[in-house]
């Protein structure tokens, strides 16, 4: 194998496993140490500026980071990164006079559609630079799905207003109630950017018999989730099936619990593990006596006089075929009939562009998808952008942060005459952590606990009160705990060659055995000859130039504590402990371009 | 020195020995060594022995002198016996509890200067003897301790770290042992663990006395230009005779070697050495060859290692003290005194 090159800013980024899964690439590890510091405005800051919903994300993000995280694959849980943020949230000090100042205008119009975190995310960008930005949203306040979709149990009122009010306090203009109806008007507007973020906002539909005879007991899951937010909806049926197995569906369930639901069933076509709503939000609805019944495929709804009496239902098993797809066929069971009064059909979202006129100079494909570059989220019309579920369909927040920054930037560089697919890289700052001979700047004794659990509100009370917050987020004391386990996965393990004398020491000492001298080879083969079997070939070996000997240090970025034992036992400081922070580059920041070096 | 403690975390996928430990279960303390010290190499190394061996910890006594080798057995086996003497003294007490408990595997520590100085009578002796041991020396030339003195196994002519030349001349433990009626003699390098950590387990297994020389270059005091136990001028003078891989029970042997390369030899307790001869004339078994050969050798400046000489057939003390299978500690005392009637018996053939 070549030499490992280091200066590529995406090599120590992904041994960084949380930053780089996270869409937004949050540094996540110098958050976690400012919290075990008991310094929450810091640890909230760092996120505010990279993914602008801290307290919002620390109680619903569909945290990527966490499956990625490499305490996962050196014990059972990886570090609770998601409640942590939250932790931030909750214990900093007032931080508004360290949020930016609203700039003077500089004379450039931007529209923002739809008033949820891609479009909020794009204001957060450019107003602090004086663009004017205006968000157009058909509700009355800011927040869009965050407010109407996501249960008050889960993400109370409080929370949304606080951090959505950071951004409208930039100096943007809100225009709550005020739908767009007609993207030919709003480009009449003369504005000099729109932005798309109005969201997946139709909810499927399922097109069984007895949809339009039983309708009145028949309700689409966002919609319902909606009207129970804005206080239109305050009960339900006492038997209730939810028909879906994705996050929306989970908050339906338990929404149906709180507004008189006694027995409610969720109840999905796959299998239960195949479901797509996130492990924790399923064992929440177990939690609140739940059941997930699973092979069920919905066949009619039954109803007599108008009233729906109950849900037939088809039982199937997976089969695969030869190319490992797996077809749900008949298991050959009789139908079998639940009955229930309501049912909430939360079996998927759309996107719908109805006011998006044909001849707008926007294009879409085949899937009635706007054609939006991937990389600038610009449509075919180069004043248009998209982001958030409205460019790619339905995801979720942390995905239309992420897209709103790039967005932002690409708004930026146009209105600046930039060339908008010269994205710049990110910002990379390295210090070493050396502080003596054994003394390092950062904590690195590995704690042994395992995953700390959130406190939850008492189930009996919790179900009385659809406003009650179940989770009652991590105190002072359990976060110190939780923020311990993180392993300083940015605290990188860098290696000078020409300061090595082979003495073994590092491999020696390494508790994880990450560390090989051995002749190069490809990586096939040196994969092969590792100290420890290599068992994930997506994490990246770090291999040296060739040593006097002739052979090659190779380390396996796997499992690597970040302990710094290596650097300790190294007699000549050929391995260094150094901090690689790394930060994605947002509208305005000083933009290092591709044509500059890597730092 | 190290404040953390190693973490107990390991890798997911480490394999597990036939006792069902990982090499990690065969650790000690952290190591409170220089950084970089070679004797750390050859704590791993006992390690890695031990794991593959699959030794029960509990089954091996570790004993050690004075000095910084003598501290390693701290860093090893964390689950065995162990006894710190006297400086010098480690043979005589692994002797003596070689005697009580003939059981045990005995595992002794020691440096050049515990072993070539201060005990170098106790080193002879034991040796003489033909104690069932594995005698390890951790050899680096100087007096770490002491900061860097040279010591008795120095060569003459090298330099100390701040430029003196040594006038003495070295004791060559290898020779000496050889001479002394070791059984098994092996020297190696602390930085060659593929060739040290087979060495160490065949030396386990051979019943005899066996020793090896380490050389094992002292980090802080002689590692420079002019000492003859650097990293870099024993990798450059280093002319290996052999490697040799251990096989225990049935292992099959690795067929990847040229024929008429392997050379096998099947110790005492049926467990085999694999040596892939890399000086083709050099014969392990023959001990006035291997004294002359390496003479010649180190009179080129050329430091040999490898098993350089093995008796597959030696015995140990308790076969020549004719001494009862049974461990002398476990005897009861009906066994150990036979009564007065005897011992009237004995001093009436005495009248």
């Amino acid at each position: 194998m070549k030499p490992t090159d280091i200066a590529a800013p995406d090599y120590f980024h992904k041994v960084v496993d949380c930053q780089w899964a996270c869409p937004a690439h949050t540094p996540v590890p110098e958050y976690i140490r400012l919290i075990a510091q008991g310094r929450y405005s810091d640890a909230y800051m760092i996120n505010w500026k990279s993914n602008v919903f801290p307290g919002i994300l620390g109680r619903t993000c569909d945290r990527p980071c966490e499956p990625a995280c490499r305490r996962g694959r050196v014990e059972e849980n990886p570090v609770a990164i998601c409640r942590l943020k939250r932790v931030a949230a909750d214990f900093k000090d007032d931080i508004r006079q360290r949020l930016p100042r609203p700039a003077p205008k500089n004379g450039k119009r931007v529209a923002l559609v739809g008033g949820g975190p891609a479009s909020l995310t794009v204001a957060r960008d450019l107003a602090p630079l004086g663009y004017h930005c205006t968000v157009f949203d058909a509700d009355p306040e800011a927040g869009g799905m965050m407010r109407t979709q996501i249960p008050k149990f889960r993400l109370p009122n409080s929370v949304i207003d606080e951090e959505t009010g950071y951004i409208l306090g930039l100096g943007v203009d809100f225009k709550g109630g005020q739908r767009i109806d007609s993207m030919k008007a709003l480009l009449a507007e003369k504005y000099d950017a729109i932005f798309v973020g109005s969201g997946a906002p139709r909810g499927r539909e399922l097109d069984i018999p007895g949809r339009k005879e039983a309708a009145a007991n028949i309700h689409i899951g966002i919609e319902w989730l909606a009207n129970v937010s804005f206080g239109h909806t305050d009960r339900i049926g006492k038997r209730v099936i939810v028909l879906g197995g994705g996050n929306t569906a989970m908050d339906c369930c338990r929404t149906a619990r709180r507004l008189g639901g006694e027995k409610v069933t969720v109840i999905v076509r796959s299998g239960f593990e195949e479901m797509k709503a996130s492990p924790w939000e399923k064992e929440d609805a177990i939690h609140e006596d739940i059941p997930i019944l699973n092979y069920m495929v919905p066949v009619a709804f039954k109803h007599v006089a108008g009233k729906l009496i109950g849900v037939t239902f088809q039982h199937v098993k997976a089969e695969y075929d030869a190319r490992g797809r797996r077809n749900l066929v008949p298991s050959g069971d009789p139908d079998q009939t639940i009955p229930c009064d309501d049912v909430l059909v939360a079996v998927g979202q759309e996107n719908a562009f109805p006011w998006i006129e044909q001849d707008c100079g926007i294009e879409f494909d085949k899937w009635h998808m706007p054609k939006v570059d991937p990389e600038t989220f610009a449509s075919t019309n180069p004043k248009v952008f998209f982001g958030g579920d409205a460019a790619f369909g339905p995801k979720n927040i942390i995905w239309a942060v992420a897209h709103g920054h790039d967005a932002a930037l690409s708004i930026h560089k146009m209105l600046s005459g930039e060339a908008i697919d010269e994205r710049p890289l990110p910002d990379v700052q390295v210090s070493s952590q050396k502080m003596g001979i054994h003394e390092w700047s950062y904590d690195n004794d590995i704690s042994n606990d395992k995953r700390f659990k959130v406190p939850h509100r008492d189930k009996v009370i919790a179900l009385k009160d659809i406003r009650a917050e179940v989770e009652l987020g991590y105190d002072v004391k359990l976060a110190l705990g939780e923020a311990e386990r993180c392993l300083n996965c940015d605290v990188q393990t860098v290696f000078s060659t020409s300061l090595c004398i082979e003495c073994d020491a590092c491999a020696d000492i390494c508790p994880m055995d990450c560390i090989t001298f051995t002749a190069n080879g490809e990586e096939s083969d040196l994969r092969q000859r590792l100290k420890a079997p290599s068992a994930h070939p997506d994490q990246d070996l770090y291999v040296s130039s060739d040593l006097k000997t002739g052979r090659v240090m190779v380390k396996d970025e796997d499992v690597c504590l970040h302990c710094g034992l290596c650097a300790e036992r190294c007699p000549t400081g050929a391995w260094d402990m150094q901090k690689y922070f790394i930060e994605m580059t947002h509208a305005g920041s000083t933009c290092p371009t591709k044509s500059r070096s890597a730092a | 020195m190290t404040y953390i403690a190693k973490p107990k975390f390991h890798h997911p996928g480490l394999k597990k020995n036939e006792l069902g430990y990982t090499h990690r279960d065969y650790e000690g303390k952290i190591s409170t060594l220089c950084a970089g010290c070679g004797h750390d190499s050859i704590t791993a190394s006992i390690i890695e022995a031990c794991y593959e061996l699959s030794i029960e910890p509990h089954r091996v006594a570790k004993i050690s002198g004075i000095g910084c080798s003598s501290k390693t057995p701290d860093y090893f086996l964390g689950n065995s016996h162990g006894f710190n003497s006297v400086h010098g003294r480690m043979p005589s007490v692994l002797t003596g509890a070689n005697l009580a408990n003939r059981d045990l595997i005995y595992l002794g520590v020691s440096g050049d200067g515990d072993s070539a100085s201060i005990g170098f009578g106790q080193f002879a002796h034991s040796i003489r003897r033909g104690v069932n041991m594995t005698y390890i020396v951790e050899n680096n030339g100087v007096y770490g301790l002491t900061k860097g003195q040279f010591s008795a196994t120095a060569d003459r002519g090298s330099k100390s770290k701040k430029g003196v030349t040594n006038t003495d001349n070295a004791i060559d433990l290898v020779a000496i042992a050889l001479q002394l009626g070791a059984t098994f003699v092996a020297r190696s390098f602390s930085g060659d663990k593929t060739q040290l950590v087979p060495l160490i387990a065949a030396a386990i297994r051979h019943k005899g006395a066996s020793f090896i020389d380490v050389i094992s270059p002292c980090i802080a005091f002689n590692n420079h230009a002019g000492s003859t136990k650097s990293f870099d001028y024993v990798r450059e003078h280093n002319d290996a005779v052999n490697r040799l891989d251990v096989l225990v029970g049935r292992d099959p042997i690795a067929v990847d070697y040229a024929p008429g390369t392997v050379q096998l030899v099947e110790q005492h307790d049926g467990s085999r050495i694999a040596l892939r001869k890399i000086d083709a004339d050099y014969d392990p078994h023959d001990r006035l060859g291997a004294q002359t050969f390496l003479a010649k050798h180190a009179a080129k400046g050329q430091i040999v290692t490898g098993l350089l000489y093995v008796d597959p057939d030696a015995e140990d003390l308790h076969a020549h003290l004719d001494t009862v299978e049974t461990p002398l500690n476990t005897l009861e005392a009906d066994t150990l005194c036979p009564g007065s009637a005897v011992l009237d018996k004995i001093n009436a053939s005495l009248r």
